[in-house]
């Protein structure tokens, strides 16, 4: 659709938002994440049944972990489009970035000083 | 049938209805309360239930209050919960009951310390209720605790307990649950307290159809409503009572200021209802926090004054 | 088995947050069949505790590892080259296996990790119930194969109470009542007639009334 949209984003791919474990989300932001955006198909609509619905879980314990130690459960979130929704992507990659630079770095690049470090691949 | 010393059952053996009520402690250390309610109805029953700090609510005990009613010359009942004495407590709280000449005891599980006040303490439930009346008759007719010591001054209690025939299963378990209290030693019953006659009156079958109103007294179980709302109260939220629509509307269809005189006048009406019903012995008037009302219902109903007996 | 659930992140950071260098240690038990403290869980809680630590600027290491079991000294063993090194130990495992690897490495500050809550079944992922209350002797063939000292509220054992209701225990809708399901049960297989005869009080020497327990095999024992 060639739309335009921040090139503040890492896109990873995988099969289905069920693969994303907590662990993931929290690791993104050990190595120096701003923000994570987990997106996923429409809720009744993924491909291998419920998939989105484990991810939606995750994404809510790991927000309340994130908001426990320190490091805000707002710079995580969760959206849910179709592949066919270029426009919408585009939009809600604006939104987080948006939010992220208002929220400003991760309170970890804060302590550590350091630039971010490469996002970690997640292999699937 | 053991008999004992105990004045209610003697109005049971007369033949007479029996009508006992209750008294609730206070939450304080106040023992006045305990006086002033049971003057309001002495005259009007043959005994007088102090209940175990009911619902779970710590109370002033009811070892302590029925000791007081004795001394007053009053026919106590001990009512003793499971929930919150193991069994040494239990064997000597009767001992201590017996040795101030209290000859009635209804042996009780107890509600769940869920519903009162001290919801986050430990339970005991050592025993259950049907193992307390076997208790309490092994150490009147035998003279022995549950640990094998035997002793010669032995309790003499009139052994009851509950029967609620509107709890599950069904209506048929629990005519087999009171005949199994029955074989452990339970000669008299008050029941929980009736708004569903149909129910009340097919579980009376049962129990006569199983020879069980001959070995043990049903006393009948009334409580009066002050109001619709605590119609719905119990219809709603009180497990194990069952309350028929047709008694809310009967309630709601009264206005406020009429509603507690409607109350007591079903109250009467269920008495004369029940007075007909075979195997019913007599009735226990729970009358809870209006025990002013009780010598109303015993006079409307016609068991007022209470038969004297000999000796008794 | 064993059913546990984690404790709250603000207890155990509350606990470690002046360590410098901490190891998690999981269980590959039963922990981790009701996921509160196996391998998964024990990477989760390491990595939230880094986050935790480096955001407060503090520096501090997290390390985790799992345990085949923690109730076992051989797999404990298995720890003892590795653990000098660290000032806490935050262990996944059940209440026993935090006591075990306590006595074991007695010199280590041991924080438990999970909060150990009852024997129990999986009836569905993340739905677990009581089963078991470990009396010490096991009346399952007397009650149709359901436990009343388990099952109902107030371990009667001539239940059911006044309390039961549309076969639910009066204290919480979402408990079934014991002795409903001991009634449908006896009446499944043929034997109402238990409800007939008074059942005696139990002794409770067994159970946890009678102190803590031990079992002795001796045709186990050389």
């Amino acid at each position: 659709m060639r739309l335009q949209y921040p090139t503040s984003i890492r896109i990873i791919e995988v099969p289905c938002t069920g693969k994303v474990d907590i662990l993931h989300l929290l690791l993104a932001f050990e190595q120096g994440a701003d923000g994570v955006m987990v997106v996923g198909c429409m809720e009744g609509d993924c491909h291998y049944m419920a998939g989105n619905l484990y991810a939606k879980k995750r994404v809510q314990r790991a927000k309340e972990i994130l908001d426990q130690v320190g490091i805000g459960g707002e710079r995580l979130a969760m959206y849910n489009l179709s592949s066919g929704m270029g426009g919408r992507f585009a939009e809600i990659v604006r939104e987080m970035t948006g939010k992220i630079m208002e929220l400003g770095p991760s309170p970890i690049r804060m302590a550590t000083g350091t630039a971010p470090r490469a996002s970690a691949e997640v292999t699937t | 049938m053991t008999t004992t010393p105990s004045k209610l059952q003697k109005m049971i053996a007369s033949g007479n209805f029996a009508v006992t009520s209750e008294v609730g402690p206070p939450r304080s250390a106040d023992g006045q309360v305990i006086e002033h309610k049971a003057k309001l109805i002495k005259d009007y029953v043959d005994a007088i239930n102090v209940t175990d700090n009911q619902t779970s609510v710590c109370r002033l005990c009811s070892l302590a209050a029925c000791i007081k009613l004795k001394l007053m010359g009053l026919e106590p009942v001990l009512q003793m919960v499971t929930r919150d004495r193991n069994r040494i407590a239990l064997q000597s709280d009767i001992l201590g009951a017996a040795s101030f000449g209290i000859n009635n005891i209804l042996c009780l599980t107890g509600d769940h310390q869920h519903f009162g006040d001290h919801a986050n303490c430990a339970n005991v439930f050592d025993l259950d209720s049907t193992q307390l009346a076997m208790t309490v008759r092994m150490m009147r007719d035998e003279g022995k605790l549950l640990g094998g010591h035997e002793f010669e001054v032995r309790p003499q209690m009139f052994i009851g307990a509950a029967a609620n025939p509107f709890a599950g299963p069904n209506v048929e378990l629990r005519a087999a649950r009171l005949g199994k209290k029955v074989a452990a030693g339970v000669q008299f019953v008050q029941t929980q307290c009736i708004y569903n006659m149909d129910t009340f009156k097919t579980f009376m079958k049962i129990c006569v159809d199983r020879g069980l109103t001959e070995k043990c007294a049903i006393l009948a179980g009334i409580t009066p409503m002050k109001n619709v709302g605590m119609a719905r109260y119990m219809q709603k939220r009180v497990p194990g009572i069952d309350v028929p629509d047709a008694i809310i509307k009967r309630m709601a269809g009264v206005p406020k200021e009429k509603q507690a005189e409607e109350g007591i006048n079903l109250a009467v009406e269920q008495i004369e209802e029940l007075k007909e019903v075979p195997g019913i012995k007599g009735f226990h008037i729970m009358a809870i926090e209006w025990e002013e009302k009780v010598p109303e219902i015993v006079e409307r109903t016609g068991l007022y004054p209470r038969p004297q007996l000999n000796g008794g | 088995m064993i059913k546990a659930v984690p404790k709250p992140l603000e207890e155990i950071i509350g606990r470690v947050q002046d360590s410098n260098k901490v190891l998690i240690a999981g269980c590959d038990g039963c922990v981790t069949v009701c996921e509160a403290g196996g391998m998964k869980e024990a990477k989760i809680l390491a990595s939230a505790l880094r986050l935790y630590y480096t955001q407060a600027g503090k520096q501090a290491q997290v390390d985790e590892t799992s345990l085949t079991r923690q109730c076992e000294k051989e797999y404990l063993a298995q720890l003892s080259d590795k653990i000098d090194g660290y000032d806490a130990v935050v262990s996944l495992a059940c209440g026993v296996g935090v006591q075990y690897l306590a006595e074991m490495y007695d010199n280590k500050i041991v924080y438990p990790g999970v909060d150990t809550c009852f024997l129990g079944v999986n009836e569905e992922r993340g739905l677990y119930s009581e089963r078991c209350q470990a009396c010490g002797k096991c009346i399952l063939a007397d009650t149709g194969g359901v436990c009343p000292i388990a099952r109902c509220s107030k371990r009667m054992l001539n239940g059911p109470c006044g309390g039961s209701e549309a076969g639910k225990c009066e204290i919480n809708p979402d408990i079934p009542c014991g002795w409903q399901l001991i009634y449908e049960r006896l009446k499944t297989l043929g034997q109402l007639d238990r409800f007939e005869k008074p059942v005696e009080p139990k002794d409770w020497k067994t159970s946890r009334d009678g102190g803590p327990r031990k079992i002795v095999r001796e045709d186990l024992r050389i």
